[in-house]
């Protein structure tokens, strides 16, 4: 069971969260201009990587919200943790 | 048996305090102190069972946990029984009872002894290979198979025992308390360090503890001197807690652990009632040292499995801390230095040694010159080609290796003896090393996996990280522990260390026999009966990954994991095929190390703990008066009211047909509520459901559909706007916490520019849902202050009330097509409130309905139950529903999905109602739906979702989905049933009061 730094809370179990799947997905501003196969991208495609994943979380158990983590899948590191809308870190 | 098995000698037995017990019906002595297996030995028992598939005699083979053989019942056939408890670990008390398992009818005399005599046609993958065909028939050998296989006795009654779960945070976690666990807890806890000490041992200093040669000398005392001053020592540290009985199960990601904590297992059961057994600890450290040491590896050679065959260190540890003598004629095979040290110490407490057989040629240590000195014979060179003996061992034949050690040769000699020990080194216990994630390294020298690569904080010390004589012990384990703990100085920098063991092995996995391989018995892996056979067996039928040599063989899936053998698997693969054992890798270690009662995993959560659920406030009233309950999410819902020994068919068709002629009253808490205030609430509104909500004037209501990204529909309700910027949704019951979190996320991920705030109210408001031509009346008088006229509180539009001083607000909303009413009110008064609707109402007959009936009255009105009459494939258009989607709107969650080239298909499964031509035959839900029957394959064309006998239309109606269902109006169709075919037309799933009449009755 990982520890997650909550940007707004500080370290709490992983049991307080539930993972979102991929970040730094953005909703169209414009569904009705893209294509089926544009949308379908959108819709269902997801990466799933061995290494380096950026990934939403959610506080549920705890603030509710929601922000951005930077995992290792291969051994579940956490390399970096921010806030929605926030840049991903450089390093 | 009157043999004295017992020697003076060691202080953890304590001889005056003596412990009766009984296996297998007979009744024993041991004393206080004793495990079972020390206490049988003693009593010269060494069969105690049965192997899993040959059903071959078994005996005590080890003196810990890694036991593969010693595994037997407790207390049979009581509440307390518990199968598969490795003899080697349970200590004995006054009373306990253990029984042989795998054996009928007796460990003595084994029926399934014949699998022995016919294992020549039960190789590896046995069962896989003969009973795949045909197909149909392994119902059929499941039942036999199941029955002559498996170990112990499930219990059949409940678990009268308490187990419990803790939570615990530390610094520093070290596991084992061996001599360099003792040291690291004392380095860490004398440095600040808020410290645990686990061990699964009751007493502690590992092997260490009960060593006694003058050859390993720690400050010039004997080692196990010194470590009992260590011991006494740390025991007074106030920082550092130490737990024994307790054995880590599970080592994850993060340095989170978890351990069971036995409490009584070793008490006498009228001690136990009222006390906890075991305890599951959660443990959290922020660094964790591993002292788990290492297990001996026994030598795989031709029928290595008889019983009074133990592994060397397990006859040292009988002797010197259990004061048991193991056999009168000892011999020891080995093929390292540890052998030697077994035989100083049987010697000097006078226990005889036959001989010592040797794999290596040219030996020489000051271990082996006291041997000689002795005059004890070493075959050097040698091996052990056979044993003898049916339920003990009694003979050995021996014969010399060839120089490369894959042939014997020369002639065959016979030892006669009573017991053996064999020894083939030591394997690291790196099991939670692995677990937690680490990466192994294979050392060629002595052929062990050790730790490389750690994933957390944490380090491994002493033999777990193959340091396995005390001097390297000694001083590696100082080293790593001042890196490890960042410190300046530590103790035991400057130790003066004697240790006389010498490092070489002659490492054969496989040992020759004069006899070819297929007329051989090697065990591999002792509790699964697998051999080396069947591993060259698998490799010849081209299984290549350890991980399918594993699966098909069965090696190492015992209870024991195949602690003793999984090595040696490896090892006879690497020979065989040529590869290297460290590019073969290892097989994966689950957890848990040692097995776990489900009694330890469940902890409190029993019974009604099992899983939470939640009450209404009315809930009470509902127990009361007799309602019957179903589970709604984690819920409690009225289901329906039985009334004079009613079941629930004539309780519903009562409550349902009151509700329309007079009045029902339904709680409806468990909808979820969500307040959603701020200035885009609107806006938030109209972009999570499907319909237009800019328009909607404050103080009144409107039903929506809300739809994932995909299209489909996801959830359903009524929200209110109760102000300019301020709104009350309702959610389905199950849906409540997901719809909060799907909106939050909108919300705070892709639309953080709205100003709109969500709170969960579900639990602060009740719902009361009161309908029927009569609610009316009886609302007038609930809230006498209130305008019931239909033009100033007409159909969805909602108002403000009073009860004394408590507010309410009043809804006209309705679920069932007729007028009605519901109120919501704070969750410490809806009781009240409940009741005095009914007091009100009882002139009007008012009737309490349950779920079911409510599910009755919609389904006749043709509204659907998100969950029920959909799943996640129906999009608004497939219900029939497309007057709910806004064309105007520009965009909404799943708008897009609605005109994929999927979603637009027309024949889509399409929500329809049903009818059958008898109209008292009811349909089962679930049911399948044809059209033609003669058709081979029968395409299926949807299924039936809601079923129902209408007592107000006196009718069967249903409501299914059926593929272009819309376009088959008036159609007939099929339901095929077991035993007969049922008639459906296919019809609008609005089956009373089309024209929305009630609602203004």
């Amino acid at each position: 069971m990982f520890i997650i730094n909550c940007p707004y809370c500080g370290e709490r179990e992983q049991s307080e969260f539930k993972a979102g799947g991929e970040a730094h997905i953005v909703r169209p501003k414009q569904p009705t201009e893209l294509s089926d196969d544009q949308w379908a991208e959108y819709l269902f495609m997801r990466k799933n990587i061995k290494g380096i994943q950026f990934e939403r979380w959610v506080h549920t158990h705890g603030c509710r919200k929601w922000f951005n983590v930077i995992r290792d899948t291969s051994n579940d590191m956490i390399k970096a943790v921010y806030k929605m809308g926030e840049k991903p870190p450089t390093k | 048996m009157t043999k004295n098995l017992r020697i003076k000698t060691s202080k953890f037995i304590d001889e005056t305090y003596k412990v009766s017990f009984k296996f297998n019906r007979k009744t024993y002595y041991g004393f206080k102190g004793d495990t079972l297996a020390s206490a049988l030995l003693a009593n010269d028992i060494h069969l105690v069972g049965r192997s899993f598939k040959y059903h071959r005699p078994r005996g005590i083979m080890t003196a810990g946990s890694e036991e593969p053989n010693a595994i037997v019942q407790l207390h049979s056939n009581t509440s307390r029984t518990e199968p598969n408890v490795r003899a080697t670990e349970i200590e004995i008390y006054e009373g306990l009872e253990a029984s042989s398992q795998n054996c009928w009818p007796t460990v003595n005399f084994d029926i399934g002894g014949i699998n022995n005599f016919l294992s020549p046609v039960l190789p590896a993958g046995f069962y896989y290979k003969t009973f795949m065909w045909p197909a149909s028939f392994w119902e059929k050998y499941e039942y036999f198979i199941r029955k002559s296989a498996g170990l112990g006795k499930s219990p059949k009654e409940s678990d009268p025992d308490i187990y419990e779960h803790k939570y615990i945070h530390c610094d520093v976690l070290i596991i084992g308390a061996g001599i360099s666990g003792i040291m690291a807890a004392k380095i860490a806890a004398k440095n600040g360090f808020k410290t645990l000490l686990v061990d699964e041992k009751p007493y502690l200093g590992g092997s260490t503890i009960y060593q006694n040669s003058e050859h390993f000398k720690i400050n010039n005392q004997l080692s196990s001197s010194w470590l009992e001053k260590e011991i006494n020592e740390i025991k007074k540290i106030k920082n550092l807690e130490i737990k024994t009985r307790t054995s880590v199960a599970a080592f994850h990601g993060y340095n989170f652990l978890l351990a069971r904590e036995n409490l009584t297992d070793h008490l006498p059961l009228e001690q136990r009632n009222n006390k906890t057994r075991h305890r599951l600890l959660k443990i959290r450290a922020k660094k964790v040292i591993t002292a788990t040491g290492s297990l001996e590896r026994p030598l795989i050679f031709n029928n290595n499995d008889r019983p009074g065959i133990l592994l060397s260190s397990a006859i040292d540890k009988y002797a010197n801390l259990f004061g048991v003598v193991c056999g009168e004629k000892n011999v020891l095979f080995t093929n390292n230095d540890s052998a030697y040290e077994t035989a100083i110490s049987l010697y000097q407490k006078g226990i005889n040694i036959e001989a010592i057989i040797d794999n290596r040629e040219e030996i020489d240590s000051k271990l082996i010159k006291e041997i000689e000195k002795n005059n004890i014979k070493i075959h050097k060179g040698y091996t052990i080609v056979n044993t003898f003996g049916y339920k003990r061992i009694k003979k050995v034949s021996i014969m010399k290796l060839s120089k490369d050690g894959q042939k014997v040769i020369g002639s065959k000699e016979y030892i006669n003896c009573d017991c053996l020990g064999i020894t083939g080194g030591w394997t690291p216990a790196v099991h939670l090393f692995t677990q937690s994630g680490g990466k192994l390294k294979f050392r060629d020298e002595d052929q062990v996996f050790i730790p490389n690569i750690y994933p957390s904080d944490q380090v491994s010390i002493g033999s777990c990280n193959g340091d396995f004589t005390l001097d390297e012990i000694l001083s590696t384990t100082p080293r790593i522990l001042k890196e490890f703990l960042n410190l300046k100085k530590i103790d035991y920098e400057d130790l003066e260390i004697q240790s006389s063991f010498n490092k070489s092995k002659r490492n054969i996995w496989l040992l020759p026999s004069d006899k070819v391989i297929g007329k051989t018995k090697p065990f591999v892996d002792y509790q699964n009966d697998a051999t080396a056979k069947d591993i060259k067996l698998a490799l010849r039928e081209g299984f290549r990954s350890i991980e399918h040599v594993k699966r098909y063989t069965t090696t190492g899936m015992g209870t024991d994991q195949g602690k003793l053998g999984n090595m040696h698997a490896l090892g006879i693969i690497s020979e065989t095929t040529g590869s290297k054992i460290g590019e073969l890798g290892t097989t994966t270690f689950r957890p848990p190390y040692t097995p776990l009662t489900f009694g330890t995993i469940v902890g409190r959560n029993v019974g009604e703990y099992f899983d939470i659920f939640r009450r209404t406030p009315i809930h009470d009233w509902h127990v009361k008066n007799k309602a019957e309950f179903e589970n709604v999410g984690q819920w409690k819902r009225a289901w329906y009211y039985p009334k004079n020994g009613e079941n629930m068919n004539d309780a519903v068709q009562r409550e349902s047909k009151a509700a329309r002629d007079s009045a029902g009253i339904l709680d409806a808490s468990t909808l979820g509520k969500i307040d959603i205030q701020g200035t885009d609430a609107s806006e938030f509104l109209n972009r999570v459901y499907t319909n237009s909500w800019s328009k909607l004037a404050i103080g009144k209501c409107r039903y929506g559909l809300m739809l994932n990204e995909d299209g489909m529909v996801y959830d359903d309700g009524v929200t209110t706007r109760l102000d300019e910027n301020h709104y009350i949704m309702t959610t389905t019951t199950g849906g409540a916490a997901t719809v909060l979190g799907k909106l939050e996320d909108y919300l705070q991920t892709e639309w953080p520019e709205l100003d709109v705030y969500l709170t969960s109210v579900t639990d602060h408001y009740a719902t009361i849902s009161v309908c029927g031509p009569n609610s009316k009346k009886i609302l007038s008088q609930v809230f006498p202050d209130l305008d019931f006229k239909d033009e100033h509180f007409p159909h969805m539009s909602f108002k403000n009330g009073k009860i004394d001083k408590i507010k309410c607000r009043v809804m006209r909303i309705s679920f069932t097509g007729e007028l009605s009413y519901e109120i919501n009110i704070q969750a410490n008064y809806a009781k009240a409130v409940w009741e005095k609707c009914i007091e009100i109402g009882k002139k009007f007959n008012i009737t309490p309905y349950g779920t079911e009936t409510m599910h009755l009255l919609r389904a006749e009105k043709g509204f659907i139950i998100v969950g029920q009459d959909t799943d996640a494939t129906m999009t608004p258009i497939d219900l029939q529903m497309d007057w709910i989607v806004s064309k105007k709107k520009y965009d909404f969650i799943g708008k897009r999905s609605l005109y994929r080239s999927d979603t637009i298909r027309e024949d889509r499964k399409q929500l329809v109602g049903l009818l059958t031509e008898n109209p008292d035959e009811v349909l089962e839900e679930g049911a399948q739906i044809v059209a033609d029957i003669k058709k081979s394959p029968i395409e299926m064309l949807g299924h039936v979702t809601s079923s129902y006998y209408s007592p107000n239309l006196k009718k069967s109606i249903a409501l299914g989905v059926v593929k272009g269902g819309k376009n088959m109006m008036g159609q007939k169709l099929i339901i095929p049933m077991e035993n007969k075919q049922i008639n459906v037309t296919v019809a609008d799933p609005v089956f009373l009061d089309k024209e929305n009449k009630r609602l203004n009755a």
